[in-house]
């Protein structure tokens, strides 16, 4: 992994900044990679005092193995979600849900309320002040408890693996 | 065009539309706002994968070379769709909308405030 420097403040950020440019004009030409190069180095350098200091990512193939799960799980939340409207003799249990937060820092926070209104039957609704804990509204739950481990068990502890050891 | 690739590409093109209609249906019958933010967030973002994923074969097959651009369409999908939802049901719950009667769990943003008695802090303020 590139070391952060002063002209460069996020290596990774950068990197990608420039494939996605390349993808987005559809061109490998040497121009648009000087023009998608200039704007990925310029972008992290006018921005990146807005964030917090980003985590670096310790285990990468676990992130890999992560994105995979997420993915696969946003395709059974849809046939779940998609069964649960559709259904005309449904009993939905909706359900507000404090949600204990282990993870620490802003970013991987971000990242798990993403992943959460991304799969099965919840929405991320708000974020305590203190960053404590989540407050999450799930579609139909039966148990509290049972969704709290779930979340903690196939999310939380992944991300804090990846980024927060 | 063979007929297993264009089998493949209706196939994916109906299942797409089947989600984003049952995801809109959501949107326009569930009871109450929290509930009806879930089917535009989920229902919609596998509908509209599936069509990208369509587009995706059907220009690889007609031009012969892959194309990888509509998958941006879904990273950027991936990104925005959970932001707009945690910042719909937020103000939701800042205007305190109504949720259906058999919500169990009351959030602190929506507890009746005790007139009278002591404030009740803002779940936002006061600590932290």
């Amino acid at each position: 992994m590139i070391a952060p420097r002063s002209w460069l403040p996020t290596p990774v950020l950068s990197i990608l900044l420039l494939v996605v440019w390349l993808l987005l004009v559809r061109s490998y030409a040497f121009g648009q990679f000087v023009l998608g190069g200039s704007l990925a180095i310029l972008i992290p350098l006018l921005t990146h005092r807005f964030w917090d200091a980003r985590s670096l990512i310790a285990k990468p193939f676990a992130l890999l193995r992560f994105i995979f799960r997420v993915l696969g799980d946003i395709i059974t939340a849809n046939f779940e979600v998609a069964y649960l409207i559709a259904n005309p003799w449904r009993k939905l249990k909706p359900h507000f849900i404090e949600y204990p937060l282990m993870l620490e820092e802003r970013f991987t926070i971000t990242l798990l309320a993403s992943t959460i209104s991304l799969t099965p039957g919840t929405v991320s609704a708000n974020l305590r002040m203190d960053g404590k804990s989540l407050l999450i509204h799930a579609l139909n739950v039966d148990d509290e408890e049972v969704l709290i481990n779930q979340i903690r068990e196939r999310y939380e502890r992944p991300l804090k693996e990846i980024y927060e050891c | 065009m063979s007929v297993i690739v264009e089998a493949l590409i209706s196939l994916l093109l109906i299942a797409g539309g089947i989600f984003v209609f049952i995801g809109s249906l959501g949107m326009a019958h569930l009871r109450d706002f929290y509930m009806r933010l879930h089917g535009p967030t989920k229902a919609t973002t596998l509908g509209i994968g599936c069509m990208l994923i369509a587009s995706m074969l059907y220009f690889w097959s007609v031009d012969g070379k892959p194309d990888i651009q509509e998958l941006l369409i879904t990273l950027f999908l991936f990104i925005t769709a959970p932001v707009s939802a945690h910042l719909l049901a937020k103000s939701g719950l800042h205007l305190r909308l109504k949720h259906a009667d058999k919500t169990q769990g009351k959030p602190v943003e929506l507890r009746p405030e005790e007139v009278g008695d002591k404030p009740v802090p803002h779940p936002d303020k006061g600590h932290g």
